[in-house]
């Protein structure tokens, strides 16, 4: 189904909002995991405005749907998020990673109203996304989870235990994301240690697999919507996207994996930001 | 104890700690939907394959990969289930110590780990399936609950006990044919409450596990041939300690030794160390274990005599630390 203009404006003033949000966090906090938070943000605004079925007012709502950030570094991009949801109010990110603040770098299910499942360790989200579509499915639960793994997170062995898992148990209730960025910490996933032939990795696992644009709304969408509907197995969706997406002396550069701003060039960022909205 | 259900149906003598836990999570099964059980391939000699055959729906097996298979007990209970999850301890605790600590202990979740092979009890598979470093690694992640039941009937205890009691649990047990030292389920099992097994007021033994029965043995050898009064606390909580049990031996026996199937680093001996540490009493004090290296190969029981957590030795340990020297301090009953 293709996305109103309306709704498609919505979604981008969203998407803007976040990507402020997220610099507006890493200039208080003097650093992040800046880079893989922005290039989430289009999978992120759209699962949380368009298809997750939660209500803010009652985060521990037992039919909700859950959602596990496996790429748990992008605490950053993921926690304004839910403070513009309604989850909590945003004014108390100022304190992100400050002395006793409720928010680490990597959020905490028991801190953090509205994180389903406590990430961070990478190669533990995935894992854990099975268990919880497997309750479902074993309690007659209609709700679903959804799971976005990073790329680089694809190097450990435990992404692929759970991929056996999901596939072997016929997760149709599952639907896993790969933001495909392209970078881990140390440079180019694929200098690094190599993922590709990436999309032929998931399919020999078992899995339905879906590559798209990932800073599309469009594509995002159609790919939700299919992979809903699909009955044989469970349903990955290869995001491509670019790290530091929107910031132009970030984008693409391994560099910014991690940073932080100055006044200076938060100012710059925000202009970049703009700029790409602006001239959408 | 649980309504409806008759707790003395297995036979301790013909059934290993593991055939009776299998027992005992099928009992459980039925009057409470929520328990789930897992396995990765070990569920045949884990004996969580009884509950498998009784409930297969209810039964998920993550195959040889234990890192998904704690991650997925984590989202089961996430979901609202009681998982209870069996492998073997050393594959438990290192293989999958990350998903333990971080994707269960962290998130503080109902998930009961059921490990098996624990200590030298796989003595003849050799050092990559025994594990001694289980209590210190379980010890030492906030959260979990550490039990060594004593024998098959303890077992049953800690089993229908974990149930309702908040957050992880921890309980290893053996594999073979464990002595027992318990005629009978009816005694004040309280997770995290020592059982005195035998009273005595000259020195104290402090065990868990299978080093409860020898030393229940060695007790009634040390009387009838020293005429000493030896007192056995079975220590079958290793955490939350019982600190009462240890502080009391202290007070009236003044000499203690641990003996566990563990590396004498960071497991109970350990434990009760740092009790008597901050006591601030002198005291007689030995730690007997696996001394710190990679243990022979060996079937248990010639594994045992070996490191001295068998009768035998426990025997010759307390002739030896009867001996022992500690200072005296004079005002010793003002403090207490």
């Amino acid at each position: 189904m293709s996305i109103s203009d309306q709704e498609m404006k919505e979604l981008k003033k969203r998407a803007r909002q976040l990507r402020e949000d997220i610099l507006d966090i890493t200039f208080w906090a003097g650093g992040s995991h800046i880079g893989g938070a922005l290039s989430m943000v289009e999978m992120l605004v759209i699962l949380y405005d368009k298809y997750l079925n939660i209500d803010p007012n009652n985060p521990e709502w037992e039919a909700r749907d859950r959602m596990v950030l496996s790429k748990g570094h992008a605490g950053v991009g993921y926690a304004p998020l839910l403070a513009r949801k309604g989850y909590f109010h945003f004014d108390i990110l100022k304190d992100f990673n400050k002395f006793k603040s409720p928010f680490g770098m990597h959020l905490d299910s028991r801190k953090v109203k509205g994180v389903d499942v406590s990430t961070g360790s990478l190669g533990h989200g995935l894992p854990m996304a099975v268990g919880l579509a497997l309750g479902a499915r074993l309690q007659k639960q209609e709700w679903y989870t959804y799971c976005i793994v990073g790329d680089g997170e694809c190097n450990e062995g435990s992404i692929w235990e759970a991929a056996m898992a999901a596939s072997h148990f016929k997760l149709t209730n599952l639907m896993t994301f790969v933001d495909r960025n392209k970078y881990s910490v140390d440079g180019s996933t694929e200098e690094v240690m190599g993922i590709e032939p990436f999309a032929n990795k998931w399919k020999a696992f078992g899995f339905i697999v879906k590559e798209i644009d990932g800073h599309s709304f469009q594509e995002l969408s159609e790919a939700i919507e299919a992979a809903k509907i699909e009955e044989k197995g469970p349903v990955v969706i290869i995001a491509n996207t670019l790290k530091g997406k929107g910031v132009d002396f970030m984008e693409d550069d391994v560099k910014w994996h991690y940073g932080g701003l100055d006044s200076d060039s938060l100012v710059k960022a925000k202009a970049s930001i703009a700029n790409m909205y602006e001239n959408d | 104890m649980a309504e409806g259900l008759t707790w003395n149906v297995y036979d301790a003598n013909t059934m290993t700690q593991a055939d009776i836990y299998g027992e005992v999570l099928c009992m459980l099964g039925e009057t409470n939907p929520k328990i789930v059980g897992l396995s990765a391939d070990l569920a045949k000699s884990t004996k969580i394959g009884r509950f498998a055959e009784k409930y297969p729906e209810r039964f998920f097996n993550a195959g040889i990969a234990e890192q998904n298979l704690f991650g997925m007990a984590a989202g089961l209970a996430k979901s609202g289930l009681i998982p209870f999850v069996s492998t073997m301890a050393v594959f438990t605790t290192m293989r999958a110590a990350e998903q333990v600590r971080t994707d269960i202990c962290y998130q503080n979740l109902d998930v009961k780990i059921i490990a098996t092979h624990a200590g030298i009890s796989f003595g003849q598979a050799g050092t990559t399936h025994h594990c001694t470093e289980d209590l210190a690694i379980m010890r030492s992640f906030a959260n979990m609950t550490v039990i060594a039941p004593a024998d098959g009937i303890e077992t049953a205890n800690a089993v229908r006990e974990c149930v309702n009691y908040p957050g992880p649990v921890y309980i290893r047990i053996g594999r073979g044919f464990e002595p027992s030292c318990n005629d009978n389920e009816n005694y004040d099992f309280q997770i995290g409450k020592a059982v005195e097994m035998h009273p005595g007021t000259d020195i104290t033994l402090i065990c868990c596990g299978v080093t409860v029965a020898q030393a229940l043995e060695a007790a009634k050898h040390l009387k009838e041939n020293d005429g000493l009064s030896v007192r056995v606390i079975n220590m079958h909580t290793i955490k939350p300690l019982d600190e009462d049990a240890i502080l009391s031996a202290i007070q009236d026996t003044r000499r203690i030794i641990t003996f566990e199937e563990h590396n004498i680093f960071g497991g109970l001996g350990s434990a009760v160390a740092e009790v008597i540490a901050a006591s601030g009493k002198a005291c007689a004090f030995e730690k007997i274990g696996i001394p710190d290296c990679y243990c022979l190969v060996g079937y248990p029981e010639d594994l045992y005599n070996h490191y001295k957590i068998d009768m035998d030795g426990m025997v010759q340990k307390v002739r030896e630390v009867m001996g022992k020297d500690f200072e005296d301090d004079d005002d010793w009953e003002d403090e207490v």
